[in-house]
Parts: C-alpha cells; sequence; structure tokens
C-alpha cells in the first residue's frame, strides 16, 4: 500500500472516530449529529422498507433524463454556434443573458409548466447541464486548428460532413469530452435540490426525514449521492480514457 | 518533355484585399521535374501552392492538368512545414488520410501504407503515435502521406524550414532518392537559397507587388550533386543577389 493510499484510507477513519466521539459524548443532541455507527441499521431499514431503491430509482431516472438531454442539446447547439459564424452572433448575447440564471431559478417555472412531475425534475437537471455542455462544446470546436481542416481538404475531405467526421469531431473530443464530464456532476448537484419540492426521489425522502428530524435518515441519502456520483464519474473517465488512448 | 501542369496568367486575390497577392504567373512543369519557389515572406508562395491544389479558387488566369484522373489516386498532393499530423491517429493512420476517399480495396491500402513508410524509412513506425515522433520523423510521415495517395504532382511548402540543419540536409539527400525513386514531379516551396539550388531542376523567384515571377534560373548540375559544386554555388550566388537587389527596391516586403 503506497504512503498516499495509507494517509488517505487515515484521514476518512480520523475523521469517522471524531464524529462518532462527538455524537456519543452527548456535547450535541443525538438528533442534530447522528452517530455514524448507527447509520448501517439506517441504511439496512430503508432498504426494507422498500424506500431506499425506489428513491434511488425514481431519481436516477430524473437525472438520467435530463443528462442526456441537456448534453446532446448542449453539444450540438454549441459546436453549430461555433462552426457558423451568423449564429455565433445571433446567439452571443442571447447567452450572456440566459447564461448566468442558475438551474435552481427555473423551479418556479418548471412547476408552473409541468406540475410537481418527473419532467418538472429532468428540466431542471438539463438546464444546468446544458449550458455546461453548451460552453466547452464551444471552445472545443472554436479551438480545432484549421490547418488540419486544411489538411483534410487537400486530401479529398472538403464536405461539411467530411471535415466533421476527419478533423473536428476527433480534434473536439477532449473538450467535449471534459465537458460531459463536468455535466455529469452538475446533475448530481441539481436533482436533489429539484425534488425537494414534492417530486418523488432522493431530495424529497431528505425533505420529510429531516421535518421528523430523522437526521440518520437524511444522511444516509448525503451518503448515497456521494457514492452515485463517484460511480458515475469512475465510469465515465474510465470510458474517456479509452476513447482519449491518444492523448499522453 | 509533356507538361504535367500549366498555369496561364494565374492571378489571386483575397476578399477584402486591395491587391492581389500575385498576377499573371505563368508555370509549367514536367513530368518528373523538380522546380523550387523562392522568394520573401508574404510573396504568396504558399497562396500559389493552395492555388494549384485547387483548395483556392484562381481569381483570373486558367490551370490545365496534363494529369490522369484516377479513382484509385489523386493527382496532386500536398506536404506542410509543420508535418500536420492527426495527433489521434496512429502513423499508419496518418498515412492513410488521403486513401480513406479514394476506391482501394483494404488490401491494397494497407500495402500503399506500408510501401509509402517504407519509402520514408520509417517502415516500423506505423503503429506510432505522432508524439512519440521527433521533428524529422514527423515530416517524413507527412512525406509519406502525401506519396500514399501516387499523386504525380507533390506540393512541398517549406517542408523542411522548422527542422535543425543536420536534419534538414539529411532528408534533402532522401527526398532526392525519392524522387528518383518514383518519378514524382515535385514543385517545391522554401526561402533557403542552398537548399533551392541543391534540390532543383529551375528555381524561380517570386517578388514583387503584386507577386511575379521575377525571374526563373536554371541549375544545370549533373545528379548526385555535392553542395559545394562550381554550378550549385554559381545559382545560388545569382538567386541571392537577385532577392537582395528586390529587397533594396522593396519588392519583396
Ligand atoms: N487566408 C488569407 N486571407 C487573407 N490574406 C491572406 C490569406 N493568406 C495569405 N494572405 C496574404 O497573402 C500574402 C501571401 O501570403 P503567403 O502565400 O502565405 O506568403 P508566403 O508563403 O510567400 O510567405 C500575404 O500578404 C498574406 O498576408
Ligand atoms: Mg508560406
Amino acid at each position: 500500500m503506497s504512503r498516499r493510499t495509507f494517509l488517505g484510507a487515515g484521514g476518512l477513519f480520523a475523521f469517522l472516530l471524531i464524529w462518532e466521539l462527538v455524537a456519543r459524548s452527548g456535547v450535541v443532541e443525538a438528533t442534530l449529529l447522528p452517530a455514524p455507527s448507527k447509520l448501517p441499521a439506517t441504511l439496512i431499514s430503508e432498504v426494507t422498507l422498500g424506500f431506499w431503491h425506489k428513491m434511488v430509482l425514481a431519481s436516477l431516472n430524473h437525472y438520467l433524463i435530463g443528462l442526456i438531454s441537456g448534453s446532446l442539446l448542449g453539444v450540438l447547439v454549441g459546436s453549430a454556434v461555433a462552426m457558423f459564424p451568423t449564429l455565433d452572433a445571433v446567439q452571443s448575447w442571447l447567452a450572456r443573458l440566459l447564461r448566468p440564471i442558475p438551474p435552481l431559478a427555473w423551479i418556479p417555472f418548471a412547476i408552473i409548466w409541468f406540475g410537481i412531475s418527473e419532467t418538472a425534475a429532468a428540466f431542471i437537471i438539463a438546464i444546468g447541464v446544458f449550458w455546461i455542455n453548451y460552453f466547452t462544446a464551444y471552445t472545443a470546436v472554436r479551438a480545432v486548428d484549421p490547418d488540419l481542416i486544411e489538411l483534410a481538404a487537400s486530401f479529398g475531405h472538403r464536405s461539411l460532413g467530411a471535415s466533421l467526421r476527419k478533423v473536428i469531431m476527433p480534434a473536439a473530443a477532449p473538450g467535449i469530452l471534459s465537458g460531459l464530464r463536468a455535466g455529469l456532476g452538475q446533475g448530481w448537484m441539481t436533482v436533489v435540490a429539484a425534488e425537494l419540492f414534492g417530486i418523488t426521489g432522493i431530495g424529497q425522502r431528505m425533505n420529510e426525514a429531516a421535518g421528523l428530524l430523522a437526521t440518520e435518515v437524511v444522511i444516509v441519502y448525503m451518503l448515497t449521492i456521494a457514492l452515485l456520483y463517484g460511480l458515475s464519474d469512475m465510469l465515465f473517465v474510465a470510458a474517456q480514457n479509452r476513447v482519449l488512448r491518444w492523448q499522453r | 518533355m509533356a507538361a504535367i501542369v500549366e498555369l496561364n496568367g494565374i492571378a489571386a486575390q483575397f476578399p477584402g484585399a486591395e491587391k492581389p497577392v500575385f498576377a499573371d504567373i505563368d508555370l509549367s512543369i514536367a513530368r518528373g521535374e523538380f522546380v523550387i519557389v523562392v522568394g520573401a515572406s508574404g510573396a504568396g508562395k504558399s497562396t500559389l501552392l493552395r492555388v494549384i491544389a485547387g483548395l483556392l479558387a484562381p481569381s483570373s488566369g486558367t490551370i490545365a492538368h496534363e494529369i490522369e484522373n484516377r479513382p484509385d489516386r489523386r493527382e496532386i498532393a500536398m506536404v506542410f512545414q509543420e508535418a500536420r499530423l492527426m495527433p489521434w491517429r496512429k502513423v499508419s493512420d496518418n498515412v492513410a488520410l488521403g486513401l480513406e476517399g479514394l476506391t482501394v480495396s483494404a488490401d491494397e491500402r494497407k500495402q500503399r501504407i506500408a510501401d509509402a513508410l517504407k519509402l520514408v524509412g520509417l517502415a516500423d513506425y506505423g503503429n506510432r503515435w505522432a508524439h512519440e515522433l521527433s521533428g524529422g520523423q514527423r515530416q517524413r510521415v507527412g512525406i509519406a502521406r502525401g506519396l500514399a495517395v501516387d499523386p504525380d504532382l507533390l506540393l512541398m511548402d517549406e517542408p523542411f524550414g522548422a527542422l535543425d540543419a543536420i536534419t534538414r540536409q539529411s532528408l534533402q539527400d532522401e527526398l532526392l532518392r525519392i524522387w528518383k525513386e518514383t518519378g514524382k514531379s515535385i514543385l517545391f516551396v522554401t526561402h533557403d537559397i542552398d537548399e533551392a539550388v541543391y534540390l532543383g531542376d529551375r528555381v524561380l523567384l517570386l517578388g514583387g507587388a503584386p507577386a511575379k515571377v521575377v525571374r526563373s534560373y536554371d541549375v544545370d548540375a549533373p545528379r548526385p550533386r555535392s553542395r559545394e559544386g562550381e554550378e550549385v554555388g554559381r545559382v545560388g550566388a545569382q538567386v541571392k543577389a537577385d532577392l537582395s537587389t528586390l529587397f533594396d527596391e522593396g519588392g519583396g516586403i
């Protein structure tokens, strides 16, 4: 085991230990800070009561729909805008106006338009993911070396489709993939907030539990999100490394 | 000798520019001929190659190709100064770029990539990434990519300009060997006069604004040549003298 792994595990263990000691000492009330040793039992009860996988699946559903539609649209629109100067000019003020609006500020409209529904949650997630991908795809496509486009043209690949396939897509891939990865994280941040308004999912369950001061349930779902995020990021990076094998 | 490409009264002008980059260029390249274009930076050498390659439409004049047009080859191929390898492709896939639009069977494609890499001395490098190569090796891959489409005319835009002196000399000798082995015509742009007179059958001096062919020099030295040979030195001195006169007249810049 390397020194780094050792210290990393040690740091985590020390954190849990101090947390446990503080919780047991009675300095803080048990409802304000549940001891970590109580968490496994809470998790088991959430699972056996059927809440855990119901909530995880519901959130995963919002997350995936929002993530996929936001990513696809963001990459498509961002790339198109980078390739066509007219579109670029048309979007320049519009994007500056709309992008700074935080995804959560769309919640009122999401609920007015879609009601307290799965669509509303997916919509809010999609908005945040969209802007991230819009700008990374835009930047990545803008940065494609025009010399390589000319090179491909000089060897017969002149149509827009050919330069997309031979040059623009592979050259912009690292940038676009890093945007997709950032969107993956951003999606998890918004999913919980979107569900706090009663849309079934992890966020809703957390809100319910907090109302009953069942703080150990809240923590179980906090850690569930950390786990889901870590897992999806790990899977994405593995796929990304395969696609970008050519990079050092 | 039959001309392989013939330019008549060619001019090129960029949109919005007051004057054409060059005007009234007549140029005829014979099959198997090695023609050099020299001229100050900004004279229009790269633009001329782009026009010949069909990447840029001339604003006037005509270009005639006496080149056999077949679906399994390209008449003209280009080699650039900065090698321009695609970092996401292995060396052999970079060489394959021009073959991808042609009707070439998978077996023949493989064979042609292998032959081209062998010709530039990189037979064992097909499976490398571009970033694993030295500057000289990258430039060889650029040449192999051009040769793989079996062109009659190879356009080379300052291909050795970014290399150190020793690598440059050895690549010059490699290129002469490849030229002899393949019988391709070459139109080669450089601003290195010694390189020009060592390599070329004929050297064209481009200058003025708009640029034209100020003068054309035949290098009548037998091959293989010596870099210090008498004829090579004589023509070189002449080109340098004319270039500096042009510079003093302000026409070159
Ligand atoms: N894409 C372009 N648009 C406008 N002007 C250009 C373009 N490319 C080259 N030029 C101009 O044309 C002239 C000749 O350029 P170039 O052919 O690259 O010269 P050289 O290769 O001899 O150094 C220069 O004045 C340059 O600024
Ligand atoms: Mg140039």
